[in-house]
């Protein structure tokens, strides 16, 4: 059975390193949850592909679905599932997530990188 | 701040999935209030903290699952937003 939606995210996170599914823009986020996750990845430096979900109500759904978990925003890298808001917070706050792009072979440039 | 219907649904579902050493719900529902998936009636945004045996040993997205799980029907419906904060008891 073939799934239009589940096709495009398959394809949207495997031809893109990092991609942050969220409510609203990289620029102007719609929920404070995915303006986090936004401030977290521009502190990195990270490169990513934001997709807006509020544009349409089969990708926001197909979204939930496509990995299980029930929120937005959801960070992927290399097409893997890492995480939501709260993950992601942790995971940067005690140095996993620098460690998840580093492990990837994706460049972060942080701002004020000191180590 | 005292809970709800669906905060007291919340909190009795998850301590008996998950029989929990410590567990806070609060209704974070005001703090969003005019915000998309608020509505009037409140109770649409939720911060879940809690401690069970049953995180030993799993990840953080292992663990979220096991929350949302347990909340599925909750998050379908009128639940609009779950923050988890999830451990295991240190030993």
């Amino acid at each position: 059975m073939t799934n239009p939606i589940n096709d495009w995210i398959g394809n949207a996170v495997k031809t893109n390193d990092v991609v942050l599914f969220m409510k609203g823009t990289p620029d102007q986020p719609q929920c404070g949850f995915s303006g986090r996750v936004v401030q977290m990845l521009d502190f990195l430096g990270v490169p990513y592909a934001g997709v807006n979900v509020l544009q349409s109500d089969d990708l926001r759904n197909g979204i939930k679905e496509y990995s299980d978990w029930p929120t937005i925003p959801q960070l992927y890298v290399k097409g893997e599932f890492v995480g939501g808001c709260d993950i992601i917070t942790e995971m940067f706050q005690n140095g996993e997530l620098k460690d998840t792009f580093a492990g990837s072979g994706i460049e972060v440039k942080e701002a004020n990188a000191t180590a | 701040m005292q809970l709800g219907q669906v905060g007291q649904t919340i909190t009795e579902k998850l301590s008996k999935a998950l029989v929990p050493h410590a567990l806070e719900v609060i209704d974070e529902s005001h703090l969003h209030a005019g915000h998309s998936g608020a509505r009037p009636e409140g109770e649409t945004h939720f911060r879940v903290k809690i401690q069970a045996d049953a995180f030993a040993g799993k990840s953080l997205i292992q663990r979220h699952r096991m929350v949302n799980e347990v909340l599925a029907e909750e998050l379908k419906g009128r639940v609009h937003a779950l923050a988890i904060s999830a451990s295991a008891p240190k030993v």
